[in-house]
């Protein structure tokens, strides 16, 4: 699968990308390369082959209901790049 | 007293020959002396440094010292750590001060070692040569025009420099065992869900595992230990009581069998390698191993497989990276599309775009079976081929990287033939085992690594294995030429 | 032409648990803003989910009080999208494997008759936070206490046909999940809301048209509305020529319309995927014995056995179970009555609830409580006062004059029994009315009726109407 500059502007939509005009061409190229290198995947016989989410056969562990967490908003909020009034503000969303 | 070991060290410290601050001062003077050429550091914890080394000495003389208390160490930047810079190779987090510690770094912290420092890292730890950086690339102190492997090439070329007798790592398709194999010194990858992952800013959570870089398997095994454990915070922690490393190290090897699987040593392997990688064997076969052909067929398939599971799994892990609560914001967003697209986009690199583009498009409508399920069950069969090796002999062994380390700039406009550089490191990740690298020779002057696969939860093993051959040679008592002083 | 609506529905129920569904923050409501938003709920940096125990245990209970099947091995994926109220880009769902499949409610028809309403599945899922479009000189406010909430988004078979129904089948699980105690239920504060997938199709046409989907909806009767208002829509577009578009839409209540949400206006691509950061969830049958015995009586049990037990009907027992607290007062004041279910059920939906409903108020702010208001029925049955005094006696206690026996005594009203008081009343009653008693005994006996109102008006509806009947008859008939 090659992808064209369309493509990887939409693909780069969906993740909220941003690229450059000027860059589309190589990362087409880029990842046309790789794509073309995965796909030697296709190859194998996978029938009836269970995917393997996980290296482990384990499942998961459940966690007792309880409060643990204490209020950090100051310290978590004195990293953000823009709050007020102990709100994350961002450009205004329509709904 | 840089060239000594762990135990020496601290036997050192409790003897009284010296004091933690004294042992600090003096790798700090090394980061200062050297560091300039090799640029293994991101953020200097000096002060910090020298304050906790202050407080273990405090320990040391109360008498409520562990094996690492005041042992200085350098920790990879991609580990939280409260209060200092964590950056993860990239300007999205180059402001990112974390509000609370990794378990890793509270463990070291509880342990009473001393960080030094962050270490450089390929962005987002995406890359096999430290070029990804945002700091720029760290270079190879065996050769400064060489790449020291990555992605934790800052770490290893540190230790391999000895800037710290000890630093951390993760690796999740070889990012601790290429590096240590190129730079010449000991690393270890323990199994999935050994080493806590709280707070190790994730890039293929599935794959990503901590782990430890020293000159010495016997010092590696010290590190991994203190950072090891079950932690209620990670899911995927596992729940089995830790082993003691140290104690199994001095193990006979007698009645051991060793795995080749013909697969790691077909084309595309360098001669020198294979030779070095050779003389290890007939090591092993001295020390009273049993050596046999294996095989793991589905093994060429590790790299495809793995680079359609890691980009998906960073496509999503790095979502979070939003310009919103923490970390780089562009200037004067439009609107909210904006503040993304922009954000993302100035904050992250090539590689990282390229990776979660193609992990975005992996996982998208339509190519979803082509791609990420169909690895996935590549997947199964690559662990399902190491199962059945295990059934047979006890450790795997193979080169770690196919090749030296290579020329910065070399590989850096070809992604796939990057990629193929952890073609023998990769199906462990996809396959959750322990595994490690330990110097076995050099090359016109450069280090070779050889890898050893253990069965899950034999991390203890594999160290002793590596132990025992570093009790008969040298290697890793090497030094290169300007650092040695 | 002919139309028929086609409906299901996609309902949130908040669970009722004390920390969030993958972090050990709290989830009560109502926090300054950010206050209970941990790391793990902010999606800071190298942070991981931890799931919560007892969000598998409210789902399972849920699974078995609707016939589900509860999942051995169910899976938590990732919904990849972009917005500031999803701090990680991602929602933690569960998609090709949820925790409950395949179940079912019965849900009363206005006819009498009642359907069944297939539920697909149930699956645990992490809420998002809240944006604050409130001028912040123009941009909008994260909050994000919310994120990370425990929900069951429960998603029906598209089985309803009408308004009604959906409502009918919403109120049902509202009343489930509140008798099962995993939710508690309250649309003000958005812990139960719905999305409604809506179509219309000629009658009789098998397949099903296009349908748009009305999200976020918090109230009864908003859903009634909402639908109604999109199922005409729809018709009147199909019959203008025009075609349906799929699309979210969002009901404006103030309006009383939906329109498309601008927001979502593309075409989303969520690229769901396994969480690597979570494990398969496993649940074995012991733990699913031990939720099985833990379950209490159910809604459509419990309504059963209130028919055969005090003799509803199954339109009042269905009133009665609509609500565990309801059905619970009920029967503490049979209890407290001293049998009588008859008698309490219409006190319960006739007196108690007419004043409930006058005031606006839940039946756990009742100010007569089942011990009271059993005790009154006690006084009625044993004749100490009649129904009509009773109702007098309930507005005191209702007034907060105390229980029934006090008001009894303190205002008089107990019933006059004494037969020479009584006799003494209905000849002064005659007395004063020879005209009617002529007549009366002239052949027209429905003055009887006329002569005991006049008695218990001189008696202040204190004599015992039946003695007064009594007494009245022995006297007309000489």
């Amino acid at each position: 699968m090659s992808l064209d500059k369309e493509a990887v502007g939409r693909i780069a939509h969906l993740a909220r990308l941003g690229v450059d005009a000027g860059e589309f061409e190589s990362y087409a190229s880029n990842l046309s390369a790789i794509l073309a290198f995965v796909e030697q995947l296709e190859q194998v016989d996978t029938e009836g082959v269970a995917p393997l989410a996980h290296p482990l056969d384990a499942c998961q562990r459940l966690r007792p209901d309880e409060v643990t967490e204490a209020d950090c908003r100051d310290q978590f909020q004195q990293i953000a790049p823009r709050v007020e009034a102990g709100l994350y503000l961002v450009p205004k969303v329509i709904e | 007293m840089f060239q000594k070991t762990i135990s020496e060290l601290a036997a050192g410290l409790r003897g009284n020959e010296y004091s933690s601050e004294e042992l600090t001062r003096c790798f700090l003077e090394r980061i200062e002396r050297f560091d300039g050429q090799l640029n293994c550091l991101i953020t200097l914890s000096a002060e910090q440094a020298l304050s906790e080394a202050r407080e273990a000495d405090r320990r040391l003389r109360a008498g409520d010292a562990g094996p690492l208390t005041g042992i200085p160490y350098l920790h990879k930047d991609i580990f939280c750590t409260q209060g200092v810079r964590t950056s993860c190779g990239s300007r999205m987090l180059d402001n990112f001060i974390a509000p609370y510690d990794a378990t890793v770094s509270e463990k070291l912290k509880a342990a009473g070692a001393v960080m030094l420092g962050k270490t450089n890292m390929d962005e987002f730890a995406m890359g096999s040569s430290n070029e990804t950086s945002f700091y720029g690339p760290v270079k190879n102190p065996w050769d400064t025009q060489r790449v020291p492997g990555g992605s934790s090439g800052g770490s290893a070329a540190a230790v391999a420099a000895r800037l710290a007798p000890l630093a951390t790592g993760t690796d999740t398709g070889g990012s601790i065992r290429q590096p240590a194999a190129l730079c010449g010194i000991t690393g270890i990858k323990p199994t999935y869900g050994r080493v806590s992952r709280y707070g190790m800013i994730a890039f293929a959570s599935s794959l990503d595992q901590g782990g430890a870089f020293a000159a010495s398997a016997a010092d590696a095994a010290a590190l991994l230990q203190a950072m090891s454990g079950f932690d209620p915070r990670d899911s995927t922690s596992l729940e089995r009581p830790l082993e003691d490393y140290s104690a199994e190290l001095e193990r006979d090897l007698a009645g051991l069998t060793i795995g080749l699987p013909k697969e790691y040593f077909g084309d595309g392997l360098d001669a020198g390698v294979a030779a070095a990688v050779a003389a290890a064997v007939e090591e092993y076969r001295r020390l009273g191993a049993e050596i046999r052909d294996i095989s793991l067929p589905n093994a060429a398939l590790s790299v495809p497989a793995y680079y359609v599971v890691a980009p998906a799994e960073c496509s999503s892990n790095l979502s979070r990276m939003d310009g919103v609560r923490f970390g780089y914001r562009c200037e004067n967003p439009r609107d909210l599309e904006d503040l993304y697209v922009r954000s993302r986009g100035e904050g992250f690199g090539a590689e990282v775009k390229r990776r979660i583009l193609v992990g975005t498009y992996a996982l998208s409508a339509g190519y979803y079976d082509a791609y990420y399920l169909k690895a996935q069950q590549v997947r199964r069969l690559i662990r399902d081929d190491f199962t059945r090796a295990f059934s047979e002999v006890d450790v795997i062994l193979s080169p770690t990287a196919p090749a030296p380390a290579f020329r910065l700039g070399e590989k850096a406009g070809d992604p796939v033939s990057m990629y193929l550089s952890d073609i023998y490191t990769i199906a462990v990740n996809l396959a959750g085992l322990p595994a490690l690298s330990i110097p076995a020779g050099f090359v016109d002057g450069l280090p070779v690594g050889l890898q050893l696969i253990g069965n899950y939860f034999a991390e203890g093993r594999l160290l002793n294995v590596a132990h025992r051959y570093q009790q008969v040679t040298d290697w890793h008592r090497r030094l290169p030429a300007g650092f040695a002083d | 032409m002919q139309w028929e609506a086609v409906i299901g529905l996609e309902i949130h129920a908040q669970l009722a648990t004390r920390s969030k569904i993958f972090s050990g923050a709290p989830t009560a409501y109502g926090a300054a803003p950010n206050t209970q938003a941990c790391a793990v709920d902010l999606g800071l940096p190298g942070v991981l989910p931890v799931l919560n125990a007892e969000v598998v245990r409210m789902a399972a209970k849920f699974g078995l009080a609707t016939h589900s099947t509860v999942a051995p091995r169910s899976v938590f994926a990732r919904k990849n999208y972009f917005y500031p109220d999803l701090p990680k880009g991602y929602q933690i769902s569960q998609f090709e494997l949820p925790v409950v499949h395949g179940g079912y409610l019965d849900i009363d028809l206005e006819d009498g008759g009642s359907k069944r309403i297939g539920i697909t599945r149930a699956h645990l899922e992490e809420d998002a936070g809240k944006s604050l479009h409130e001028d912040f000189h123009g941009e909008t406010g994260i909050d994000l206490n919310r994120a990370g909430t425990p929900l069951l988004e429960i998603v029906s078979e598209p089985d309803m046909r009408s308004a009604a129904e959906a409502v009918a089948y919403m109120k049902k699980i509202h009343a489930l999940v509140r008798y099962l105690e995993i939710c508690d239920g309250n649309m003000q504060e958005g812990s139960f809301r719905c999305d409604a997938n809506v179509s219309v199709r000629p009658l009789g046409q098998a397949e099903f048209g296009t349908r748009a989907e009305i999200k976020n909806i918090n109230s009864f009767r908003f859903v009634e509305r909402a639908i109604n208002y999109e199922i005409e829509r729809q018709i009147d577009r199909l019959e203008g020529g025009g075609e349906i578009v799929q699309e979210t839409r969002l009901y404006d209540a103030d309006k009383n319309e939906t329109r498309p949400m601008r927001s979502k206006e593309e075409a989303n691509d969520y690229r769901y995927f396994p969480d690597p950061d979570l494990l398969p969830l496993e649940i074995d049958a012991a733990f699913i014995e031990q939720v099985a015995a833990s379950l209490p009586e159910l809604p459509d049990a419990r309504r059963d056995r209130f028919g055969a037990e005090y003799g509803l009907s199954r339109y009042d027992a269905g009133v009665l179970t609509a609500s565990r607290e309801l059905a619970d007062f009920f029967e503490q004041t049979v209890q407290a009555a001293g049998g009588e279910g008859k008698l309490a059920a219409n006190w319960v939906m006739g007196e108690l609830a007419g004043q409930l409903n006058k005031e606006g108020r839940d039946i756990t702010a009742s100010p007569v409580g089942a011990q009271q208001l059993g005790g009154l029925l006690r006084r009625i049955s044993d004749g100490t006062i009649s129904g009509k005094i009773a109702k007098q006696v309930f507005e005191a206690m209702w007034a907060g004059e105390g229980d029934a026996d006090t008001v009894i005594a303190a205002k008089g009203l107990e019933q006059i029994t004494d037969s020479g008081a009584i006799e003494q009343a209905v000849r002064e009653v005659l007395a004063a009315n020879p005209t009617q008693v002529e007549q009366y005994q002239g052949g027209q006996e429905k003055l009887l009726g006329y002569f005991v109102g006049q008695v218990m008006k001189a008696t202040q509806g204190k004599a015992n109407p039946g003695e007064v009947n009594k007494i009245l008859k022995r006297l007309l008939a000489k």
